[in-house]
């Protein structure tokens, strides 16, 4: 008896997380304009979102921020995990501080915190503003990833690389960025969905010179239910679910 | 002991997973007494525990507590507290709030909660502690308190999980001394599950002794020690030398004549033997009796060479091998007119036992 | 260990300096706008003022404060009371099944949430799923009204917000020692008594991270009102937009982003001093 209604208490949370993903699914194939109701299949609104230039130029600005947004994130990240792991210095908890403050900030006030900077120093909202938020909200994931991989690490092999008489940089080179290149490049794919699926900062710092795709897509779905944009929400979706499992697959092999 | 029967357990079974862990198991636990169940691990020793706190439940079979069928009933309505191996001390409460919890979730007035834990706290000598969180406390003291937290509630049975394994050597044999004087002080039955025989041996006053769910011999420390029923018996409470044989003669009611190696001998057994019939000899180290002879001697009886000789402070552990190559362990202890006395390797010796004190065993293949 | 080596100072210098102006400063800018004095041309004029938050405690605006307030609020409780059962089985199930259950759970919180915003106008919809089953039924006879109201907005925010809740209970349940549940039993302790003395409390971090992971982000998330709450419903996210990008009082939504971050600042005390309580080594230890 319990355990029925065990069952049926997880059946109703993933019926009501996936359920609205999956009528949106459906619906991305009917040929009907309006409402839910099957009116057959159809590949048209995938083929309509294809002639839609507009749409592809965004898609085109979104991908290449957030793969320059990923990967300076992970650049950045990995030097910030590391020496938050091996060293000691002055403002340390300070860092960690920052890093941590960020990760559980709401986004709308890291959104207006960066639109009062970019107006201060004057940079022109655009693509160089979007990518320096998109890299410092990134940020704290990656080195949150790769920390954790960090503490896991026997820290055995460090100090025998060290006694070998390899230097500081050699040993990083040879010894630490192999060990860590898994939850590199999971935290460089966890950057990548973050920065894709960003719409609470990129409303504020980034301009009309520069549209990218979820600001355009927030534009489309505010109007009301169209059958190109439950096709491109589709594919969004089907973006997010590779990289998710991807990444999952990388740490997961990371591990053992 | 003598007092009535407390607890008894009546064809219990327990499966897990496709897998039965305990068969068939009957047996009593009296009022008063110290108990222990011995047994290698995976033995089903832990399962028992279990069965009677209620954390698990049996298969088939029944439990009586006090003439009271508790087989069925939920373990936080059992008159039972168990401390666990691993303490399981509530690591967000202080001693004594740990020592408090099964009084406060029972119900108990604040004033008479108070007094019940420092009076507990002392028992166990942490009064000074009570204020302490569990993990600010070394290994033996968490263990005292674990044992305060059980013996609070004043349960008609303390079950006792390999409690003592946790700890070093030292401190382990100054907590079996303390166990032992803690059980008479507080007069409550204790069931103490253990894999050290010497333990078992020290501090109980009946031993179960399991095997693969079974139980293979249930008495005394002394019954299991001096008359063990079977070969693992014999083998897992002690050392024990061993000799294969066969009946000769029946002499008279318990008295026979064996073939032992080469040699006949007399044997005392209580078992009923044919002519024929194989058996086991079992000698205790102690019980061997070695004389220094000459190399030369043609000597019948037992002979063998000293091969390797080992102080122990109270006792001469000698290995001695025989001429056919079997090996025997003897253990002689000092004694007052020869303090020094030692033997040379590859010094010949004869070998002799106090008779009647052999365990003859009916042969196990 | 000190700072050495070549590599160690230019790491250091890198994360400090990209840390300090683009967290820091930012943040001080905010800081300050608050304090100044609101320009109907422009976004500000320099001139201290405490108008702004004067401005965020008026009855008038501080009603559509609460209520976003309360809005996010009714989200958080709602996902914890999900969560905490879901999370709480999820650690019996066996490692297989919890590895996949898990994975179902991954896939959201990773998944563009905006777009699953967007999916929900399919259920609550006029002629969503829920309404097309309820005519099919025959229990209504006229569709209901599900969407732009605070309902929605609520369901959305539980949608979107619900796997950051159950990650991190889920976390700090699973590192449960399973044998003190087996004392409390032991003791005598019911099983509303182990999850009161037992359960709640050494979860309590968990709980609060996941409180702190849905709470806060919910009031920023002024899309899900744009969606689906209508101009009643607003969140705090659409308020400081709004004044930031349309209404351009600059000081007065940098005083609502301020009160957003005392707000936090006192849930992640809370959780510090919860965490505190709760971990194995107590203060003397050494």
């Amino acid at each position: 008896m319990f355990k029925l209604g065990k069952s049926l208490f997880f059946g109703a949370v993933f019926l009501y997380l996936y359920l609205p993903i999956i009528v949106l699914t459906a619906n991305s194939f009917n040929t009907s304009k309006y409402g839910i109701k099957w009116r057959g299949f159809s590949w048209k609104w995938y083929e309509r979102l294809f002639d839609n230039d507009a749409l592809l130029t965004a898609a085109w600005h979104s991908i290449i921020v957030a793969a320059c947004a990923a990967t300076f994130a992970c650049v950045i990240g990995t030097l910030a995990a590391i020496a938050l792991y091996r060293y000691k210095f002055r403002g340390k908890s300070l860092m960690t501080g920052s890093l941590f403050v960020m990760l559980v900030a709401p986004d709308i006030v890291i959104a207006i915190a960066f639109l009062s900077l970019f107006l201060l120093l004057g940079i022109s909202l655009g693509f160089w503003s979007l990518l320096i938020a998109h890299i410092t909200f990134c940020l704290p994931f990656v080195v949150v990833t790769v920390f954790a991989r960090l503490r896991d690490m026997d820290p055995n092999l460090l100090a025998a690389a060290k006694d070998l008489g390899a230097s500081d940089g050699l040993m990083i080179r040879k010894v630490l960025l192999p060990l860590l290149s898994p939850a590199i490049i999971s935290g460089w794919l966890l950057a990548f969905t973050l920065s894709l699926d960003d719409v609470i900062v990129s409303t504020f710092v980034t301009g009309p010179s520069f549209e990218i795709l979820p600001l355009k897509v927030f534009s489309l779905v505010k109007v009301g239910v169209s059958p190109e944009v439950n096709a491109l929400s589709v594919l969004i979706l089907l973006g997010s679910l590779t990289f998710v499992i991807l990444s999952q697959m990388i740490l997961k092999k990371g591990k053992r | 002991m003598g007092q009535g029967v407390l607890i008894s357990l009546e064809g219990i079974s327990k499966v897990y997973q496709d897998k039965v862990v305990v068969q068939d198991l009957s047996f009593t636990i009296h009022a008063g007494e110290f108990f222990t169940i011995l047994g290698p691990s995976g033995c089903g020793k832990s399962t028992i525990l279990k069965l009677i706190s209620g954390l698990e439940h049996p298969e088939e079979g029944r439990l009586i507590l006090d003439q009271e069928d508790i087989t069925h009933l939920a373990a936080e309505k059992r008159p039972i507290n168990t401390v666990f191996q691993s303490y399981a001390l509530f690591p967000h409460m202080t001693v004594a709030d740990n020592v408090a919890f099964g009084l406060k979730v029972k119900g108990v007035p604040k004033q008479e909660i108070k007094s019940r834990v420092l009076e507990a706290l002392d028992i166990v000598r942490l009064s000074h502690l009570a204020s302490r969180k569990p993990a600010e406390l070394s290994g033996g003291q968490q263990q005292r308190v674990a044992i305060a937290r059980a013996v609070v509630n004043r349960p008609k049975l303390l079950l006792l999980d390999e409690s003592l394994s946790a700890l070093d050597y030292k401190l382990r044999q100054e907590m079996q001394i303390e166990l032992k004087q803690l059980q008479r002080k507080l007069g409550i039955t204790f069931v103490y599950v253990t894999h050290d025989q010497e333990e078992a041996l020290s501090m109980s006053d009946r031993i179960l002794l399991m095997r693969e769910g079974q139980i293979q011999q249930i008495g005394s420390p002394r019954e299991i020690y001096e008359t063990p029923n079977s070969l693992f018996s014999a083998g897992f409470i002690g050392e024990m030398n061993q000799f294969d044989g066969v009946i000769l003669e029946r002499k008279q009611a318990r008295i026979y004549i064996a073939e032992l190696m080469g040699q006949q001998c007399q044997i005392e057994s209580t078992h009923d033997f044919a002519v024929g019939d194989q058996i086991h000899v079992l000698l205790r180290p102690e019980d061997l009796r070695l004389q220094e002879v000459p190399d030369t001697t043609k000597e019948t009886g037992f002979v063998g060479h000293i091969t390797e000789r080992n102080y122990k402070g109270k006792t001469l552990d000698s290995v001695i091998t025989l001429e056919n190559g079997n090996q025997l362990l003897a253990s002689e202890f000092f004694n007052e007119d020869d303090p020094d006395f030692d033997y040379a390797i590859d010094q010949k010796v004869s070998i002799d036992w106090v008779h009647g004190w052999e365990v003859v065993l009916p042969y196990e293949g | 260990m000190k700072v050495k080596g070549f590599f160690a100072v230019i790491a250091i210098a890198i994360v400090g300096s990209w840390l300090g102006l683009f967290i820091a400063v930012p943040n001080v800018l905010v800081l300050i706008t608050s304090f100044l004095e609101n320009d109907p041309q422009g976004f500000f004029h320099l001139q201290f003022s405490t108008a702004a938050y004067h401005q965020v405690f008026d009855p008038l605006f501080w009603r559509v404060f609460l209520h976003s307030f309360e809005m996010s609020f009714k989200a958080m409780i709602i996902c914890l009371t999900i969560a905490f059962p879901f999370s709480y089985w999820l650690c019996q199930f066996s490692s297989k099944v919890r590895g996949w259950l898990l994975f179902l759970t991954i896939v959201p919180f990773w998944t563009n949430s905006l777009v699953r915003a967007y999916a929900i106008k399919f259920i609550l919809g006029k002629k969503g799923l829920v309404n097309s089953t309820l005519l099919f039924i025959g229990v209504i006879d006229k569709p209901l009204k599900l969407l732009y109201s605070e309902f929605a907005v609520i369901f959305g925010l539980v949608y979107v917000l619900l796997p950051f809740m159950i990650l991190p209970l889920y976390a700090s349940l699973e590192k449960l020692d399973k044998n003190l549940l087996s004392a409390a039993r032991d003791l005598g302790a019911n099983g509303l008594q182990r999850m009161w003395y037992i359960v709640i409390p050494l979860s309590m971090p968990g709980i609060l991270a996941g409180c702190l992971a849905v709470f806060l982000p919910a009031m920023g998330m002024f899309y899900i009102s744009d969606l689906l709450g209508g101009a009643k419903n607003l969140l705090l996210g659409n308020l400081i937009k709004t004044e930031f990008l349309s209404t351009q009082n600059w000081p007065y939504g940098a005083a609502m982003s301020i009160s957003l971050i005392v707000l936090m600042a006192g849930m992640l005390f809370i959780y510090y001093k919860a965490a505190q309580h709760v971990q194995k080594r107590g203060e003397f230890d050494v």
